[in-house]
C-alpha cells in the first residue's frame, strides 16, 4: 500500500494534493481502490460546479457497489479529468497519478491527515 | 452456445400462425428494410429455450437465499388463476370487465388491510417505479399547501440505493443520516435532520440489516412533527406481514413488491408489481384510473388531483391477479404464519452459521440476516465473493453480496418461509463446508465455480465493455 508523503489526505480515504493559490488537486487513495475493486465508471463533477469539504462531489462505480467521493475541501471545480470517463481502471492501476479534479478558490479544508496518519488510520 | 440469431437458416419459420382477426392496414410509411428476426423453425426455437431454462438457477431449482429479494416458492395456483384472465384487453369497455375490475378492488382492500393503508394504485410496474411514484404523492401533497420550501428527502445510509435515487428523480435533495451501531436509525441524527425544509422520509422497517427498529413509532412522529411526510418501502413487508402494520408505525405512503411478497416471479425481468398505497389524505393525488364502487358496479375514475399515469392502463395486471390468489389462498391465518416462518428461518440459519461465520449484527433477526466475511477475508484471502462463487458448484444461488455497504465483505442470507428445514441444514453443511475448504485450499475457492456451464465471468469486462444488443458480428 502507498502513501506519497507529499499529500494530504482525509478519513474518506480521498487525497489531496496543495498546488498552491488555492488550488489543489484531488483523487482517492490506494487503500479505497483497493478496497472497491476495480472501478468500471466515474461520474464526475463538472467543471464550475461549487464543492463543499466533506460533501461527496463525484461518485465511482465498482462491480460490487456505486461509492460517493468526498471533497477534501471546499472550492470551485476548475478541471475534471475527463480522461478517467473512458478509462476509470486508471484509478485503480495508478491512484495518486489518476486526479479526478483540479479546484480552485479554496476557501476551506475538512479534517486533512499527514501520510503517516493516513496510514496508522487506515491500519486500524 | 449459440445465440437464437446464429441458429437455423432463411426460410425456416413458424408454420402455425393463427388466422388473422383483425382488418389489415396499408402503412402510411412502410418499413423499407426486412425485420432482423432469427429464421427458426418452432422446433428449433423450442430447443433453445430449453437449452438456456436448463442452464438458469430459479426457485424450482434449488435454494435462492438472496437476501432482500424474497425469493418464496411461487404456488403454481397463481398461474392458474392468471390465465383465466387470458383473453381480455385493456380498452374493452368497462361494463365487460367488471370481474377484473374486482380484482383490483380486492386486492386494494385486502392489500389495504395487511398495510394499514385507505387507498392503493397498482400502476407502477415493480418497486423503485412504486418508490418515485409514492414521492410524487409526497411532492404533490406539499404542492397543494403551497409548502414549496420542502425539498429535502430524509434517507438513512442503509437504505437500498434506489431509494436515495428514486428521490432525486422526483426531484427531491436526498439528505443521508447515519445508522447506528444496532443498524438502525440514529434517532438524534434524525431529530438534527428534520426542519422546514423535510418532505419526507423513507424507510425500511425491518431494515436493510434485517432488524426492526423498535423506535419507529418515535422515527416517524419526529417526521411528522417537522411536517414531513413518511414513506415506507415494502421491500421487507415479508417479515411482518400481517403482525404488524406499516400504517401503525405511522408511515403515510408504501410501496408494495408484489412479485417478492405476495408471491409472484420475478428476477430476469418479472414482470413486477410495484403497488403504491397511501392513506386517505392522499387518496385523492394517486394515479388513475383506479377503481371505484356504487350500486352500478365497479367504475375506472381519475382522482381529483392525480399525479397522472405512471404507466400504460391499470399496472401488471396478471400479476395483481397472482397476489390476490395467493393471499385468498393463505387467508387470515396462513399471512401472519408465512411472515413468521420467515422470521424462524432465517434466525434458524443464523444460528447455525454462528458457529463459524461473523454476523455484522447480534441476533435475533427478523426475515434476513448479514454476515461480515472481513476476518475470513484476511485469514484466508477468500472473499465473501469466493464462498458466493463456491455456493454455486453446490446448486445453490449465492446470497446477496456486498449489500448493504454498510457492512464489508457482506452476504445477505433470506432463506424465505417456503424452505424446509432438511433444504436449510443441507445448504448450512455447505456453508460450513466453504468455511473450512478456504482454510485449507483457498485456491479452491478462487477457482470456483468449476461445476456450473460455465466458469467465473468477467464481471468486470462486462460492466466496463458491454454487448447489449446482438449486432451480426
Amino acid at each position: 500500500m502507498n502513501f506519497p508523503a507529499e499529500l494530504k489526505y482525509t478519513k474518506d480515504h480521498e487525497w489531496f494534493k496543495d498546488l498552491g493559490n488555492d488550488t489543489a488537486l484531488v483523487g482517492i487513495t490506494d487503500f479505497a481502490q483497493s478496497e472497491l475493486g476495480d472501478l468500471v465508471f466515474i461520474n464526475l463533477p463538472q467543471v464550475g460546479d461549487e464543492v463543499i469539504a466533506d460533501e461527496s462531489f463525484c461518485d465511482v462505480e465498482s462491480v460490487k457497489a456505486v461509492s460517493d467521493v468526498m471533497s477534501p475541501c471546499t472550492g470551485v471545480i476548475e478541471e475534471v479529468n475527463t480522461e478517467l470517463e473512458d478509462e476509470p481502471q486508471l484509478l485503480n492501476e495508478d491512484p495518486y497519478g489518476a486526479w479526478i479534479a483540479r479546484i480552485r478558490d479554496i476557501s476551506a479544508c475538512g479534517e486533512l491527515m499527514s501520510a503517516d496518519e493516513y496510514e496508522a488510520f487506515v491500519q486500524k | 452456445m449459440k445465440l437464437i440469431f446464429e441458429k437455423g437458416a432463411p426460410g425456416q419459420h413458424l408454420s402455425l400462425m393463427p388466422p388473422c382477426d383483425v382488418p389489415e392496414v396499408t402503412l402510411s410509411r412502410p418499413r423499407t428494410e426486412p425485420l432482423n428476426l432469427p429464421h427458426v423453425s418452432e422446433t428449433e426455437l423450442t430447443r433453445h429455450y430449453t437449452a438456456l431454462a436448463k442452464r438458469v438457477h430459479g426457485v424450482n431449482d434449488g435454494f435462492y437465499p438472496l437476501g432482500s429479494c424474497t425469493m418464496k416458492y411461487n404456488p403454481k395456483i397463481n398461474e392458474d388463476m392468471a390465465a383465466l384472465f387470458s383473453q381480455i384487453h385493456p380498452l374493452q369497455p368497462e361494463e365487460t370487465v367488471q370481474g377484473c375490475l374486482e380484482v383490483l378492488h380486492e386486492s386494494e382492500k385486502l392489500l389495504g388491510e395487511i398495510t394499514g393503508m385507505d387507498a392503493m394504485t397498482f400502476q407502477p410496474a415493480a418497486g423503485a417505479h412504486g418508490e418515485f411514484t409514492g414521492l410524487l404523492l409526497i411532492k404533490a401533497y406539499h404542492a397543494r399547501r403551497n409548502d414549496a420550501a420542502r425539498t429535502k428527502i430524509i434517507v438513512p445510509d442503509s437504505a437500498h440505493g434506489t431509494n436515495p435515487a428514486s428521490a432525486v428523480m422526483a426531484g427531491f435533495t436526498v439528505v443521508n443520516i447515519p445508522s447506528g451501531e444496532d443498524g438502525c436509525v440514529d434517532v438524534e441524527a434524525l431529530r438534527g435532520a428534520v426542519g422546514p425544509d423535510t418532505a419526507g422520509l423513507m424507510l425500511t422497517n425491518p431494515n436493510t440489516v434485517g432488524i426492526f427498529d423498535r423506535n419507529i413509532l418515535e422515527i416517524t412522529r419526529i417526521v411528522h412533527d417537522a411536517g414531513g411526510l413518511c414513506y415506507y418501502d415494502g421491500a421487507n413487508l415479508n417479515a411482518v406481514m400481517g403482525v404488524v402494520r406499516p400504517g401503525d408505525m405511522g408511515f403515510d405512503v408504501i410501496h408494495l413488491n408484489l412479485h417478492k411478497t405476495f408471491s409472484t416471479p420475478h428476477g430476469g425481468g418479472g414482470p413486477g408489481s410495484g403497488a403504491v398505497g397511501c392513506k386517505e389524505f392522499l387518496r385523492c393525488f394517486l394515479p388513475g384510473p383506479v377503481v371505484t364502487r356504487d350500486e352500478a358496479g365497479y367504475h375506472l375514475t381519475v382522482p381529483e388531483h392525480s399525479i397522472g399515469r405512471v404507466k400504460d392502463f391499470y399496472g401488471n395486471f396478471s400479476v395483481v391477479v397472482k397476489a390476490l390468489t395467493y393471499i385468498l389462498t393463505l387467508g387470515r391465518e396462513g399471512i401472519p404464519e408465512a411472515a413468521r416462518n420467515a422470521v424462524l428461518n432465517a434466525n434458524y440459519m443464523m444460528k447455525r452459521l454462528s458457529e463459524k461465520y461473523a454476523m455484522a449484527y447480534a441476533g435475533p433477526c427478523m426475515h434476513e440476516f448479514v454476515m461480515t466475511l472481513q476476518d475470513l477475508k484476511d485469514a484466508t484471502g477468500c472473499s465473501a465473493m469466493d464462498i458466493a462463487k463456491g455456493l454455486l458448484d453446490h446448486g445453490i444461488h449465492p446470497p446477496t453480496m456486498y449489500f448493504p455497504l454498510i457492512v464489508h465483505e457482506a452476504l445477505m442470507v433470506e432463506p424465505t418461509e417456503t424452505e424446509s428445514q432438511e433444504t436449510m441444514d443441507e445448504v448450512c453443511r455447505v456453508f460450513l463446508d466453504l468455511w473450512d475448504l478456504a482454510h485449507q485450499n483457498p485456491q479452491a475457492l478462487h477457482d470456483a465455480p468449476t461445476r456450473t456451464p460455465v466458469r467465473r465471468l468477467d464481471e468486470v469486462g462486462a460492466a466496463r465493455n458491454p454487448v447489449l444488443r446482438y449486432t451480426g458480428e
